[in-house]
């Protein structure tokens, strides 16, 4: 068995990105971030067991420019994660396998996600 | 250079028949977040602005602290799946793969305890 250290495929150096591609590492990049993520929720759940003082310490940052830029983050790595999470579960039920169903579905879950990440903000502003 | 048969090398190294449950625990949990998603959005919603006071009535009720219990544990259960296939697909250097998929499970554990004690502690209102 060969074991030195060949470059293996997809080399990415030279490799075009398509949609497809695209879209399948967006999906691992917006799952790290949502866990970091929980990290909010958890400190979330502490401020509001800890008192008033940790709640509205926590509430402020949230309202701070940097906390409103995790939020946005956050907000459309929820919906993007979710939509094409639900276009993995298709496919894994063995739906939407051609390339004319991943491409559609693919550029649906961007629309979607762009659209309900600017409708939430949207109905907050 | 490696006199083995690699028959030799793969035994012992391969899923030994419980590869699967880690696909299918993957989708349970994923088709779980969906609902609770909903649920989330729902929670945002009814918390957006609130004070302390509100909050902590709000997560004291039965229906919303279950529902956050349960979202907190998957979620964190599904991330710790996830991150665990990423260290796995992307760490290629043996100590800290093992040291890095030790950390990620400790720090789910540790996440999912505090956050379900406090959920729990404003739910009793102790």
């Amino acid at each position: 068995m060969a074991t030195d250290n060949r470059p293996l495929s997809p080399h990415l150096q030279v490799y075009r990105p398509q949609l497809t591609s695209v879209l399948s590492i967006s999906h691992r990049i917006t799952g790290i971030l949502l866990s970091f993520g929980a990290v909010l929720v958890v400190l979330w759940a502490l401020a509001v067991a800890s008192g008033p003082d940790a709640y509205q310490a926590l509430i402020q940052f949230m309202g701070s420019v940097p906390g409103l830029i995790v939020l946005a983050t956050w907000t459309f790595a929820l919906f993007f994660h979710l939509l094409n999470g639900i276009r993995h579960l298709l496919w894994d039920a063995g739906w939407l396998l051609d390339l004319r169903g991943a491409y559609a579905s693919g550029w649906a879950v961007v629309a979607l996600s762009v659209i309900l990440t600017i409708a939430v903000w949207g109905g907050l502003a | 250079m490696n006199l083995r048969n690699p028959l030799a090398n793969a035994h012992n190294h391969g899923a030994a028949g419980d590869g699967v449950s880690h696909w299918w625990a993957q989708r349970f949990s994923a088709i779980l977040l969906i609902v609770l998603t909903a649920w989330l959005v729902y929670a945002l919603g009814s918390l957006i602005g609130a004070d302390h006071a509100s909050a902590s009535a709000w997560l004291a009720s039965p229906f919303n602290a279950a529902m956050a219990v349960l979202f907190v544990v998957t979620s964190i259960y599904h991330g710790k799946l996830g991150l665990q296939v990423v260290i796995e697909d992307y760490i290629h250097h043996r100590f800290l793969e093992v040291a890095l998929q030790l950390l990620i499970k400790i720090l789910s554990i540790l996440g999912g305890l505090l956050a379900v004690m406090a959920i729990l502690k404003v739910a009793f209102g102790v």
